[in-house]
């Protein structure tokens, strides 16, 4: 059986990288209801492989509640969430649909070093170099609402990496971006996570996972069903809730298996 | 009527020195008004939008129906506290423009606080989850907020303008109408036509609507502009 999504052969496989401070990420019994409805429903998930740890599941599975729930922008009803030791991690979370002030782009990038209390001419430096690195430079004073939708998601990437975070957390990134777009923004996070950054991807594109992730935790009515390498969980299941999913989101791979 | 109309016109032609410091005390007053009302509505209502906190949604509920406050309602309570014997009284400040001032200003700073916190609201169900996850503390994210509906500001601004500059209750109440130091362009109407008037009475109508609609032209090219310039 051939992989039915061959691998970006730009990616080295899984290259050594330094400890990081947000290793592991512990979820212990998460729960979190939203009115009468339970989301997170009991999610038990350690993830402890540096990287790109993609999580997968069918619309309602709580995959974006589960990145907030990491983040700190909710609170779990119980369970914990722990990152790392304990010590304070620098973390970023891109949302899928980008919310960008009307203000210039290099604004909005150096918003998110307001609360490191950086110098003038330092917080100026590291705007241009995470603009640099989603090549929007020569664009810094460009107000950011005239920007595409592709623009204004590299825009957000630049704010997110600013801060040189430990841990990365991406909402769907690329869900309403065309290709292209879709490729610049994966070459940049294949890029930080190759520089040491924990990157958490919730992503419905099971090329872009095949793509990315070193790991996938597959989840199913707020819980994690299947947690293992991309390669296995993606082309060799072994839940039926992780099988469904897959069968339903990509029904060329089941032909390919068949075949 | 006609004749009214005409001689209406030649008075404004002549501009009619008592008209023109009639107008410019309505305009200081119900600027000063808005912008004491713009400094202290905007930072509460932004803050409103932002902070979670006990009773939140009666506040806001109280805040939607002062919107409605009975300007004559406000110059009576102002009335009472700048009257000789009323808590304030010291300050001499009853039938002064400055009582004016403070009676618009209360009467707009609700107004325009509901309106931002609705605008700021809406701005935050966009960007909130954004500004959290960077850590920025409360009155940091009111403060992000507020520039980025800058632009939608203008309209509640100018909502309040209407508001102070075509009252006449709490002018009246608390300024008197005293010829020549408190009268204002809607007491100087209501009391030329009760005198009979009508010719003047209608001049100063004319004027207060020219003013309305100069004072909204100038912030909406101002508005415009910005946008351009700012996206």
């Amino acid at each position: 059986m051939s992989a039915a999504i061959p691998p970006n052969p730009s990616l080295p496989p899984n290259p050594s990288l330094p400890p990081n401070p947000s290793l592991p990420l512990r979820l212990d019994g998460l729960v979190y209801r939203a009115g009468p409805k339970t989301i997170i429903d009991g999610l038990d998930a350690t993830i402890a492989a540096p990287g790109i740890t993609a999580l997968i599941g069918p619309n309602g599975a709580g995959k974006s509640v589960t990145l907030r729930l990491i983040d700190g922008l909710l609170r779990p009803d119980a369970g914990t969430v722990r990152i790392g030791e304990g010590a304070p991690v620098r973390r970023a979370f891109l949302f899928q649909r980008p919310a960008l002030l009307r203000a210039s782009a290099a604004r909005n990038v150096a918003l998110a070093l307001a609360p490191l209390g950086l110098e003038r001419r330092e917080r100026a430096a590291r705007t241009r170099a995470a603009l640099a690195r989603v090549g929007l430079l020569d664009r810094a004073d460009d107000p950011a609402t005239r920007f595409s939708g592709g623009e204004q998601q590299r825009l957000a990437l630049a704010r997110a990496l600013v801060g040189e975070p430990q841990l990365l957390l991406l909402d769907e990134p690329t869900a309403s971006l065309d290709p292209a777009a879709t490729e610049r923004i994966e070459a940049v996070v294949a890029e930080i996570a190759r520089g040491g950054t924990k990157v958490i991807l919730v992503s419905h594109n099971l090329g872009q996972v095949a793509r990315l992730a070193d790991d996938v935790v597959v989840l199913a009515r707020g819980r994690a069903v299947e947690h293992g390498p991309m390669a296995q969980v993606v082309f060799q299941p072994k839940t039926a809730q992780a099988r469904a999913y897959l069968k339903g989101e990509l029904p060329w791979t089941a032909y390919a298996a068949a075949s | 009527m006609v004749e009214t109309l005409a001689e209406s016109v030649a008075r404004l032609a002549s501009l009619d020195r008592e008209v023109v410091a009639i107008a410019w005390l309505s305009l200081r007053v119900s600027l000063t008004a808005v912008l004491v009302g713009a400094l202290a509505g905007i930072p509460l209502g932004a803050l409103v939008a932002v902070v979670r906190f006990p009773g939140r949604q009666a506040l806001v509920g109280l805040l939607n129906a002062s919107m409605g406050l009975p300007p004559v309602i406000v110059g009576l309570v102002i009335y009472l506290l700048l009257s000789r014997s009323g808590p304030l009284g010291p300050l001499g400040l009853l039938f002064t423009p400055a009582a004016m001032v403070a009676a618009q200003s209360v009467l707009v700073t609700p107004l325009i606080a509901a309106l931002t916190r609705q605008i700021v609201a809406d701005a935050e169900a966009h960007l909130g989850d954004q500004l959290r996850s960077l850590r920025l503390p409360p009155w940091r994210r009111a403060g992000l907020l507020v520039f980025d509906v800058r632009f939608s500001l203008v309209t509640a601004i100018l909502a309040a303008f209407g508001r102070a500059i075509s009252e006449i209750g709490a002018v009246l109440v608390v300024g008197g109408n005293i010829d020549g130091f408190t009268r204002t362009m809607t007491t100087a109407i209501s009391l030329e036509t009760q005198k009979g008037d009508l010719a003047l009475a209608l001049a100063l109508g004319l004027v207060l609507i020219g003013l309305v609609l100069l004072v909204n032209a100038a912030a909406t090219i101002l508005r415009a502009y910005a946008v351009r310039a700012y996206g």
